[in-house]
């Protein structure tokens, strides 16, 4: 009998939502972590109990769990950051060069066929890489060389937020920082190189559509056509048909295409969601409406899906790692809210129903599908 | 609180040291012992005290003391505890 696991990370602390596959009842086990911001969790697609948390605080740094039993019990593994030689210098604020810090870790990625390795995605944006189920870390530096001394932090902090595997291709890696933008290695992660070709960012650039400065949000690929890549960048959402050598924008009748998260149906490479949010200075649905849009066209023509979700007096924001898909047959979509919501469907989208309503700030969601 | 959970540990713990007792030994002697401590405390490179870390003895603030001064002879000897808190970040 098949299930699924939702991982839940808050402002204080982990949450772990679990039900059958009709999706309909909820077991909800946490907090774990409680009282720490918990960026992300994410389990390894090969050991489904293997898991990874990033966990972190103001008061006490970043540290990294992992758990072996699917989230029962948790071990701190390492939580050394060290970027590799000098760590140098990025743009600051006030056009100054500024060296890299480390702060937290964003997002955790394990790898697509090995439970033991695992990407992580920090701020100040770097990525690093363990092989030894998170005991130790080490950076993939080339991604700095990619013109880093031009990135700068965007409002919430120079981070690499986004890592995307190519299923067919191990050595090829996307990642997405903001506000520096997408970039690419053919190699493992040992070069990289910006892919940001066609992003226009008239309002964040002087130069509209600059190698590199681009304020990405989020990127999501379907499995089975790693060739094509949907973006949601700070406005515009974003299709490259090349592996990201090339962007065209596929916003068409979004009523408004600025947004955090993407995410692309299990089952249907061409089916992919967004949840609008009005402006880059009011992080709220439109009218107070919180609708998911949901394309079976790729992009340009979106539909709104309201069924069960509150379209009057929402104003949340959903942040760009808190909307997951499971893979069950009939795909299950799932986000978090800063208002401490859940939402969850277990039909494409097409109706809804809040799993939990009263969390701290929801971050990051993903969702592990049991069999 | 916090870190008496990540360390699996409650109330006060008692760490012998060689020679002087100074900040800096007392944590090399925290951190062996408890080495998911690494890095909460102090950066794990530089060594440098968190910006919402506190130390505290004997009635006194040392968190601003050089980490390699000698500690209160009361601490030294084992009769006072150092406190190690997150300071007050609140409004």
């Amino acid at each position: 009998m098949s299930s699924v696991r939702v991982l839940a990370g808050t402002r204080k602390g982990a949450f772990i939502l679990t039900s059958d596959a009709k999706r309909e009842r909820w077991d909800v086990s946490g907090p774990h972590f409680a009282g720490w911001e918990m960026y992300h969790l994410k389990g390894s697609p090969v050991d489904t109990n293997r898991l990874y948390a990033s966990q972190s605080s103001g008061w006490f740094g970043q540290l990294i769990q992992r758990s072996d039993d699917g989230g029962k019990t948790w071990e701190p593994v390492d939580n050394k950051f060290a970027y590799e030689g000098v760590p140098g210098t990025h743009q600051w604020y006030d056009g100054t060069q500024h060296p890299w810090e480390f702060k937290r870790v964003w997002q955790l990625e394990p790898s697509l066929t090995d439970p033991d390795v695992v990407y992580a995605g920090v701020e100040d944006a770097a990525l690093f890489r363990s092989s030894d189920g998170g005991q130790s870390w080490q950076e993939l530096p080339g991604l700095r060389s990619a013109k880093g001394h031009l990135w700068a932090p965007g409002a919430g902090g120079m981070c690499l937020h986004t890592i995307v595997q190519d299923p067919s291709n191990p050595n090829r890696i996307f990642i997405a920082i903001s506000a520096a933008g997408a970039f690419r290695t053919d190699d493992a992660g040992q070069t990289w190189r910006p892919v940001n070709a066609g992003l226009k960012s008239p309002y964040e650039l002087p130069d509209p559509t600059a190698e590199v400065g681009h304020c990405v949000h989020n990127i999501a690929m379907h499995p089975s056509r790693p060739g094509v890549l949907f973006m949601q960048k700070h406005w515009d959402v974003m299709r490259s048909d090349d592996a990201g050598d090339s962007w065209y924008e596929v916003s068409g009748n979004l009523p408004t295409d600025f947004g955090f998260p993407i995410a692309v149906h299990a089952h249907e490479p061409n089916t992919i969601y967004v949840v609008p949010i009005k402006s880059d200075s009011e992080h709220f649905p439109p009218d107070g409406k919180l609708r998911v849009y949901r394309s079976r066209t790729g992009g340009n023509e979106w539909e709104a899906l309201t069924k069960g979700l509150p379209q009057s007096n929402c104003y949340v924001n959903v942040l760009r790692s808190a909307l997951a898909v499971d893979s069950l047959d009939s795909c299950g979509i799932y986000f978090g809210t800063t208002g401490g919501q859940v939402y969850g469907s277990a039909d494409s989208g097409d109706s809804w129903a809040p799993i939990v309503r009263d969390l701290p700030a929801v971050l990051s969601v993903e969702v592990q599908t049991l069999q | 609180m916090h870190l008496e959970t990540l360390a699996r540990t409650k109330g006060e713990i008692e760490l012998e040291v060689e020679g002087p007792a100074t900040l800096d030994v007392v944590l090399d002697a925290l951190e062996a012992r408890y080495p998911m401590l690494r890095g909460t405390i102090r950066d794990q490179v530089t060594k440098q005290r968190r910006a919402f870390i506190r130390f505290f003895a004997c009635g006194r603030d040392l968190s601003l003391e050089p980490p390699d001064a000698p500690l209160p002879d009361p601490v030294a000897t084992g009769a006072q505890p150092i406190l190690i808190v997150g300071a007050l970040a609140g409004g």
